[in-house]
C-alpha cells in the first residue's frame, strides 16, 4: 500500500479556528520553508501557494499529494500520528532543477504545556 | 542466428559487458540447457536500448557531457552484428525553458542519431524532453509520443508517462493501451517501453508513475510482458508478479541506488574513470519462448 495511514489528511480542510497554520511558498526550485516541524497529535493546516508556476506537494509516506498553482491557495490538514522525518517533493515537472525541489516534515513529541492540560 | 550463438560470438569478439538473464523463468530454463521446443531460431533478434542522454546538460556530474552520445553511437556501430533496431527510452535532451534552445538540442541529437548504422530507430520522450511543452517540440522532431509496432512476433508498445508534467499516463492513454492489447492473444510476447517506472520504485524521489498501476493492471492479463524503461539512470530489475521491469543506465550521469543517500543527486564524477556508471544495453530476444537476455555495455574509459 503506497499511502500509509500515518496522517489524517483532509484536503482543503478548514480546521478549527485555533489550529496552527504553516504557510509554504513553492517556487522553482525550492519550498520556503523546506523544513516543516510538527508535533505528534497536534493538528496543523499546511497552506501552499506558488510564486511562479504549477508545482506539486507530495509526501508519499504520508499519503499527501496536492497541486500548487499560481493564484490559488492549496490547503491540507494534517494530524501527525507518527514520529519521524518524512520527505516531500515537487511531483509536477517544473524545469532544470526540479529534481532538487524537496523538503521534509519533522514530527517530534509534543511539547509539555506545563499548564492547563484540558482535563 | 540464435541468441546463444550470437552471445558466444560476442564473447569471442571481446565485446565486454555483464550478461544478465531476464527474470523470466523461461529464459532461465533456456540458459540452463532446456531444448528449444521450436527449433529453427530464425526469428531471434536483438535490439539496443539507449537512455537518458540529457543532451545540453552542463554541470559537475559530467564535465565531458558532449562525449557520451557520440561514443554510444560508435559503440552501437561497432557491434559485431547490426541490431534490428535501437530504442531510446527518453530524456534525449536536458530540459530548458527556452523553446528555441530545446529545438536546437533536439536537432543536434537527431544529427548524432542519424549516424547510427541500424535499420530502425525507435524514439520516445522523457520528462526533460516533453514536460514543459507537453511534447510539442519532441513531436516536431521525432514523431508521436505513444505508439505500438510489431517486430518478428513481438508486440512493442511505447507509453508516454512524461508529457503530462504530473508524470501520468492519463485516462485516454490507458484506454488506448487496452484497445491496443485487446486483439492480442493472451500468450503473445509483449514488450513495453516507458521512460518512468510504471511501478512505485521510490515515490519520494518521483521514481514512479502516479497511475502506473492502472497500466500494470491492464498488462497483467497477458502472460508474457516485459517492460524496459529509463529515468533512474542505473541498471535495475524488478518484478510485479509475472511482469519484469528493467531500467537502463544513462548516457550522461548515474543516479544513486534507491534510498542509498538522502536525495537523488547524481553520483559524483570520477575523473579517474570517465563515464563510470554509464552505458547501454542490448537485448537478445527469442519471441517463441518468449525470453530476453540483457547485456550491459559500459561507457567507462580510463582517463
Amino acid at each position: 500500500m503506497r499511502f500509509a495511514a500515518l496522517f489524517l489528511a483532509l484536503l482543503a480542510a478548514a480546521g478549527d479556528p485555533g489550529e496552527r497554520v504553516v504557510h509554504v511558498v513553492a517556487r522553482r526550485f525550492t519550498y520556503s520553508p523546506d523544513v516543516i516541524e510538527l508535533q505528534l497529535g497536534v493538528p496543523v493546516i499546511i497552506e501552499l501557494t506558488s510564486a511562479d508556476r504549477d508545482h506539486g506537494f507530495s509526501v508519499p509516506d504520508l499519503g499527501i499529494r496536492i497541486d500548487v498553482e499560481p493564484g490559488k491557495t492549496a490547503r491540507v490538514r494534517v494530524v501527525p500520528e507518527k514520529l519521524g522525518t518524512f520527505d516531500f517533493h515537487c511531483d509536477v515537472f517544473c524545469g532544470s532543477g526540479h529534481e532538487e525541489m524537496a523538503g521534509r516534515i519533522m514530527v517530534s513529541a509534543p511539547v509539555a504545556s506545563g499548564g492547563n492540560s484540558g482535563h | 542466428m540464435g541468441s546463444r550463438t550470437r552471445r558466444e560470438f560476442l564473447q569471442i569478439a571481446g565485446v565486454g559487458g555483464v550478461v544478465f538473464a531476464s527474470g523470466l523463468l523461461e529464459a532461465c530454463s533456456r540458459l540452463g540447457g532446456r531444448p528449444d521446443p521450436r527449433p529453427g531460431m530464425a526469428d531471434d533478434f536483438y535490439f539496443v536500448q539507449l537512455s537518458d542522454t540529457h543532451w545540453g546538460y552542463k554541470g559537475p556530474a559530467n564535465p565531458e557531457a558532449t562525449v557520451e552520445l557520440p561514443r554510444a553511437v560508435e559503440l552501437v556501430n561497432a557491434l559485431p552484428q547490426v541490431p534490428d533496431f535501437v530504442v531510446f527510452t527518453g530524456d534525449l535532451t536536458h530540459t530548458t525553458d527556452d523553446d528555441q534552445e530545446r529545438r536546437r538540442r533536439m536537432g543536434q541529437v537527431r544529427e548524432h542519431l542519424a549516424r547510427l548504422r541500424v535499420p530502425t530507430l525507435r524514439l520516445m520522450a522523457g520528462e526533460h524532453d516533453a514536460s514543459l511543452d507537453r511534447g510539442a517540440a519532441f513531436q516536431e522532431f521525432f514523431g508521436p509520443l505513444r505508439y505500438s509496432f510489431d517486430h518478428k512476433g513481438v508486440h512493442f508498445i511505447v507509453l508516454d508517462n512524461v508529457s503530462d508534467p504530473k508524470g501520468i499516463l492519463g485516462d485516454a492513454q490507458i484506454d488506448w493501451l487496452s484497445r491496443d492489447l485487446k486483439p492480442r492473444p493472451k500468450d503473445a510476447p509483449i514488450v513495453v517501453f516507458t521512460h518512468r517506472p510504471l511501478f512505485d520504485l521510490k515515490p519520494d524521489w518521483d521514481w514512479t508513475t502516479a497511475d502506473g498501476t492502472r497500466a500494470i493492471d491492464v498488462l497483467h492479463a497477458w502472460r508474457h510482458v516485459t517492460v524496459f524503461y529509463g529515468h533512474i539512470h542505473q541498471e535495475h530489475h524488478h518484478q510485479t508478479d509475472h511482469i519484469a521491469h528493467h531500467a537502463a543506465r544513462s548516457l550522461m550521469f548515474p543516479l544513486p541506488a534507491p534510498g542509498s543517500q538522502p536525495n537523488r543527486a547524481p553520483l559524483p564524477w570520477d575523473p579517474a574513470h570517465p563515464g563510470k556508471g554509464l552505458g547501454l544495453r542490448d537485448v537478445d530476444t527469442d519471441p517463441r519462448q518468449p525470453a530476453y537476455e540483457l547485456r550491459e555495455i559500459p561507457l567507462a574509459r580510463e582517463s
